[in-house]
C-alpha cells in the first residue's frame, strides 16, 4: 500500500512555520537573559518536530541543517554550553534560513545552498567550541559593507532594485529613489525591467511591477550613500548593489555573492511575512464557530418552512398573527446569523503584533539602542481585513518610537532614566472600537521643532498661537517631515500623514499625546468592523441620513435659553456645565430643511476624536443596522460622508462620517470669521 | 471589460463595424457604445450627495450597488428641461485607467436607436457645432442622412470633477 505524502505537505509547512515563530519568539525571550529551561525545551521541541517531519518526507537538506541545531540546543538544554548572545544570534539566524529553505520547498524553488552552507558552517564552528564573533544579521551586513568598499574603488555601480508590489503602498515612491541615486552621480542609466509586468486588466494601479537596474558612473560614490538611499525601502523591495569593474580588476567574486545571498536571506523572510500577513486568503476558524454557524442555519431553515406554509394554502386572517410571529422569529434569527458570520471574519491582533518582537531586536540592534518591547491585549479580536490594514501603519508608529522616540542608551542615563527604553503595545475594546496604544517612554516630541518645522513649511502661520495638542497634531499633516524635526537620527522621515490616512481608511482615527522627557503615546482607534454598523437615521428636510450610534452621546430637545451666539456667525448649546457648538447641517450640505428654528427640531451630540459636536436635525427616525457601501466604488469621495447604505425601501441614504464633518465645520467657521470680525 | 467583450470587440474592429445606442440632447443626436450599455432605465428619484456640482444629480440603488447619476444637459450647460416621460437614465459601465470598472448613470432627453455603424464612416469631428465640449467626441457618423455624434464616455465621465477628490486621497 502506497500513500501519496504529497497531501500532507501543506499541514507539515503550515505547522513548521508555526514552529519557527515560536522558536524565533522563545529565542528573542531568551536574549533577554531569561534563561528558562522550559523556553530552551519549547524551542527543542519546534526543532524536532521540524526534523521529524522533513525527514518523513523527503527533505534531507532540511533534516540534516535541523540537526545540527537540536545538537546545539540539546547542549544548551543539559547546561553543557552557556546560552550567549552570540549563541542567539546565531540561532536566529538558522531560523531564517530553516524559513527561506521550507519557502523555496514550497514554492518549488532552488534552495540556497550556499547561504544553507555557510550558516551551518557557523553552526558547526560553535559546536566544535569556537568562539564565534558574529553578530546579528545586520551585522553582517555592515561587515560586507566594509569589504566591498574597499573592493570597489572602481568606476561605479550597478544597482538591481527590485520593489515589491505593495511599495506604494507603505508611502515610497521609486521614482523619487532613483532619483535621488541619480543626484550622487555624474552620469547615470537607467533600465526598466518590465519581465514581471502582469496582464493590463490585472495591474493594480497602486501596485509597483517594474524593477530597475540602475547604472551609476562616478569614482567617488560610495556603497553607504547609496543604501543610506533605500534605508526605509530595505524591506520593500530585494536590492542587489554590484560595483561596475572594468576588467578584471575584481577579486572576490565568491564571497560577495555569498555575503550578499545572506543578506538576502533576512529580506525574504519578511517578504514571507508579508504574505502571510497581508495576502492570506483563508483563515482558520474555531470549530464551534462553525458549530454555531449550522445551528443558526438549521433554524433558519425551520423557520423558512413554517412561512412557506402560509404560501400552500388559502391566507386568512388567523394566519396572521403566526405570520408575525413567524417574521420575528426571522429577524432575530437573520440577526443572530449575521452576527456568527462577523465572528469568522474576527481574528486575534496578535497576528499583527507578532512581527514586532523580531522588528524591534533588529532594528534597536541597527540604532545601537536598548529597548525592550512589552506587548499586552493580544487576544483582542478585531476583524480580518481591518487587521491585515493596521499592519504597515503600526509598523511604521513603532518603527518611529523606536528610531525617534526612544534616546540613545547614554543620553537616557543622563537624564536619569533606565538605559533600557520601553515601547509598549497595547490593544483593547473600549465602546465600540478597538483601540491600540504604541507608548514609548522617550524624550517626547519636541514641540519648539515642530512649532520651527511647521512655520519653514507654511502649514501654519508665523503669529498663529496653538494649544500642545493641535501642536502635537501637526506632525501627521502632509508636507510635515518628521525626519530632521524630532531626531537626526534617521535620513528620512516616516510619513505620519500617510499612517493617519490609511487610518482614516479603515474609519479609525489616530492622535498622539506627549511629555518631555517622558514619552509619547500613539493611540489608535479603529472600528471593529467594516462591513455593518449600527446607525441612527435622522431626517433632515427629505433627506435621510445615518448617524452611527457609537458616536451619538445624547439627543435632546432645544430650550431656548441654552442658545448662545458666539461671534456673529457660530451658536453653541450649554448642556449642563458644557458649551457644544451647533452644527447645521442643512447649511453644510446645502439642503431646504423643515424648518430653521431649532426649538422646532432636535440635537443629536456626537463625539470624534474627542471633539463634541450637537447636530440639528429635524427628526430622528429609528434605529437600525446598516450595511456599508462605498461611494468610492463608482464615484469618489465625499467630505463628511463615510459611505452610503440602501434602506429597506430601496432607496439610497448617506452615512455621515462624525469626524469629517466636525473638519467641514471648522473649516466653515474659518472660513466666515474673518468677513464677520471685518464687518464688526 | 470581461474577456468575452473583449473579444467580441475585437471581432467588430476586425469587422470595422461599431454598434451604437444613440440618445438625444437638446436636439442633437449622440452616440455610445452599446457594449459599455448595462441597462436604460426611467427617472426615478434620487438621493443627493452634498457639496457636489449641480449636474450630479445623486445616487441611486441598482441591485445593490451605489450608482452615482449625471445630467448630461447640466453638465454640457445646457438649457435646463423638466424630466418627462421620455426621459431615461442610461446606465453606462465606465473604464477608468485599463482595469478599474465603473458603473455611472447619465440623464438623456430620450433613447433614440441602436446603429450598425462601419468604422470607416466616423469621421473626426469639426471643432464646432456640437453642444458637448469637442475634447468628449470621438467622432462624427452619417447614418440615413443624420448626423450622430459619438461620445468618448470614458474621457467624459472621468474628467474633471469626479476625479479631483481621488487624486487628493491617493
Amino acid at each position: 500500500m502506497s500513500i501519496d505524502l504529497a497531501q500532507f505537505h501543506e499541514t507539515f509547512f503550515e505547522e513548521s512555520f508555526e514552529g519557527l515563530d515560536v522558536m524565533e519568539s522563545g529565542l528573542l525571550e531568551l536574549e533577554q537573559g531569561e534563561v528558562d529551561l522550559e523556553n530552551i525545551n519549547t524551542i527543542f521541541r519546534s526543532a524536532h518536530s521540524i526534523k521529524g517531519g522533513s525527514g518523513t518526507f523527503g527533505f534531507t537538506a532540511v533534516a540534516d541543517f535541523t540537526h545540527d541545531m537540536e545538537t546545539l540546543l540539546d547542549q544548551m538544554r543539559n547546561g553543557d554550553r552557556q546560552v550567549t548572545a552570540d549563541i542567539v544570534n546565531v540561532l536566529l539566524g538558522c531560523v531564517d534560513t530553516l524559513r527561506s529553505m521550507l519557502t523555496a520547498i514550497k514554492d518549488k524553488e532552488d534552495v540556497d545552498v550556499t547561504a544553507v552552507a555557510e550558516m551551518s558552517a557557523k553552526l558547526q564552528a560553535i559546536l566544535n567550541g569556537e568562539v564565534v564573533h558574529d553578530g546579528a544579521p545586520g551585522e553582517q551586513v555592515n561587515d560586507t559593507v566594509v569589504t566591498s568598499k574597499e573592493q570597489s574603488t572602481g568606476d561605479g555601480w550597478n544597482i538591481c532594485f527590485t520593489p515589491f508590489q505593495d511599495i506604494m503602498k507603505t508611502g515610497n515612491d521609486t521614482v523619487r529613489l532613483i532619483r535621488e541615486l541619480r543626484e550622487l552621480a555624474q552620469e547615470s542609466e537607467v533600465e526598466a525591467i518590465t519581465d514581471n509586468l502582469p496582464a493590463l486588466e490585472e495591474i493594480d494601479p497602486e501596485g509597483s511591477y517594474i524593477s530597475w537596474n540602475i547604472r551609476l558612473y562616478g569614482q567617488d560614490i560610495n556603497e553607504e550613500e547609496i543604501r543610506e538611499v533605500f534605508a526605509w525601502v530595505d524591506d520593500e523591495c530585494e536590492l542587489e548593489i554590484k560595483p561596475l569593474v572594468v576588467g578584471a580588476a575584481y577579486t572576490g567574486p565568491e564571497r560577495r555573492d555569498d555575503s550578499r545571498r545572506q543578506e538576502d536571506a533576512p529580506d525574504r523572510r519578511s517578504t514571507d511575512r508579508r504574505s502571510k500577513a497581508s495576502e492570506s486568503s483563508s483563515i482558520r476558524v474555531n470549530i464551534s464557530k462553525v458549530d454555531e454557524l449550522i445551528n443558526m442555519v438549521g433554524e433558519l431553515v425551520i423557520t423558512q418552512s413554517m412561512l412557506s406554509q402560509f404560501g400552500d394554502d388559502e391566507f386568512n386572517e388567523q394566519h396572521l398573527e403566526r405570520l408575525k410571529d413567524g417574521l420575528s422569529q426571522l429577524e432575530s434569527h437573520t440577526r443572530e446569523l449575521q452576527e456568527s458570520v462577523m465572528r469568522i471574519r474576527m481574528m486575534p491582533i496578535s497576528f499583527a503584533f507578532q512581527r514586532f518582537p523580531r522588528l524591534v531586536h533588529d532594528l534597536s540592534t541597527q540604532f545601537g539602542k536598548k529597548i525592550e518591547l512589552v506587548m499586552s491585549g493580544e487576544n483582542t479580536e478585531l476583524d480580518k481585513t481591518v487587521l491585515e490594514k493596521i499592519g504597515d501603519p503600526l509598523v511604521h508608529l513603532v518603527r518611529n518610537s523606536l528610531d525617534h522616540g526612544i534616546e540613545s542608551p547614554e543620553s537616557r542615563i543622563n537624564a536619569g532614566k533606565s538605559e533600557t527604553g520601553v515601547i509598549e503595545l497595547k490593544a483593547y475594546h473600549q465602546g465600540g472600537n478597538i483601540v491600540i496604544e504604541i507608548r514609548d517612554d522617550g524624550a517626547g516630541l519636541n514641540k519648539e521643532k515642530i512649532l520651527t518645522k511647521a512655520r519653514d513649511n507654511n502649514l501654519i502661520g508665523n503669529d498663529e498661537r496653538l494649544s500642545d495638542e493641535q501642536i502635537y497634531d501637526l506632525i501627521f499633516r502632509p508636507g510635515f517631515s518628521t525626519a530632521d524635526v524630532i531626531s537626526d537620527v534617521s535620513g528620512r522621515g516616516v510619513g505620519m500623514d500617510v499612517v493617519r490616512r490609511n487610518i482614516r481608511e479603515l474609519g479609525g482615527a489616530v492622535d498622539v499625546a506627549s511629555s518631555p522627557g517622558e514619552g509619547s503615546v500613539f493611540t489608535i482607534r479603529l472600528p471593529l468592523t467594516l462591513a455593518i454598523l449600527d446607525g441612527q437615521l435622522v431626517g433632515i428636510g427629505d433627506e435621510t441620513y445615518i448617524l452611527p450610534v457609537i458616536s451619538i452621546v445624547e439627543s435632546l430637545q432645544v430650550r431656548e435659553e441654552n442658545i448662545n451666539a458666539v461671534a456673529g456667525n457660530a451658536e453653541v448649546y450649554r448642556l449642563r456645565e458644557e458649551y457644544i457648538p451647533i452644527v447645521r447641517l442643512y447649511q453644510i450640505f446645502d439642503i431646504q430643511p423643515a424648518s430653521e428654528k431649532l426649538s422646532d427640531g432636535l440635537l443629536v451630540v456626537v463625539e470624534a476624536e474627542g471633539k463634541k459636536i450637537a447636530i440639528f436635525v429635524d427628526d430622528l427616525l429609528g434605529q437600525q443596522q446598516v450595511v456599508i457601501k462605498s461611494l468610492e466604488t463608482n464615484f469618489r469621495k465625499v467630505e463628511g460622508v463615510s459611505g452610503a447604505t440602501i434602506l429597506g425601501n430601496g432607496t439610497v441614504s448617506l452615512i455621515i462620517d462624525i469626524a469629517g464633518l466636525i473638519e467641514l465645520y471648522q473649516n466653515d467657521i474659518a472660513g466666515l470669521a474673518p468677513s464677520v470680525k471685518g464687518a464688526a | 471589460m470581461s474577456e468575452i467583450a473583449e473579444e467580441i470587440e475585437h471581432q467588430e474592429i476586425a469587422n470595422e463595424y461599431k454598434e451604437l445606442l444613440t440618445f438625444f440632447l437638446a436636439g442633437e443626436e449622440y452616440g455610445v457604445d452599446i457594449l459599455r450599455v448595462q441597462e436604460i432605465k426611467g427617472w426615478d428619484t434620487v438621493t443627493n450627495i452634498p457639496n457636489t456640482p449641480e449636474y450630479i444629480r445623486g445616487v441611486i440603488n441598482i441591485r445593490g450597488s451605489i450608482v452615482p447619476i449625471i445630467d448630461m444637459r447640466l453638465r454640457f450647460n445646457l438649457e435646463k428641461r423638466d424630466y418627462d416621460a421620455t426621459t431615461v437614465v442610461i446606465v453606462l459601465n465606465v473604464m477608468r485607467g485599463n482595469k478599474e470598472s465603473r458603473t455611472m448613470g447619465i440623464v438623456v432627453d430620450a433613447v433614440s436607436d441602436v446603429y450598425n455603424i462601419p468604422l470607416d464612416d466616423v469621421k473626426a469631428s469639426p471643432d464646432f457645432g456640437t453642444a458637448v465640449d469637442t475634447e468628449f467626441v470621438t467622432g462624427l457618423a452619417t447614418v440615413n442622412e443624420k448626423m450622430i455624434i459619438v461620445l468618448d464616455i470614458d474621457h467624459m465621465l472621468n474628467a474633471a470633477e469626479l476625479e479631483v477628490i481621488d487624486t487628493i486621497s491617493e
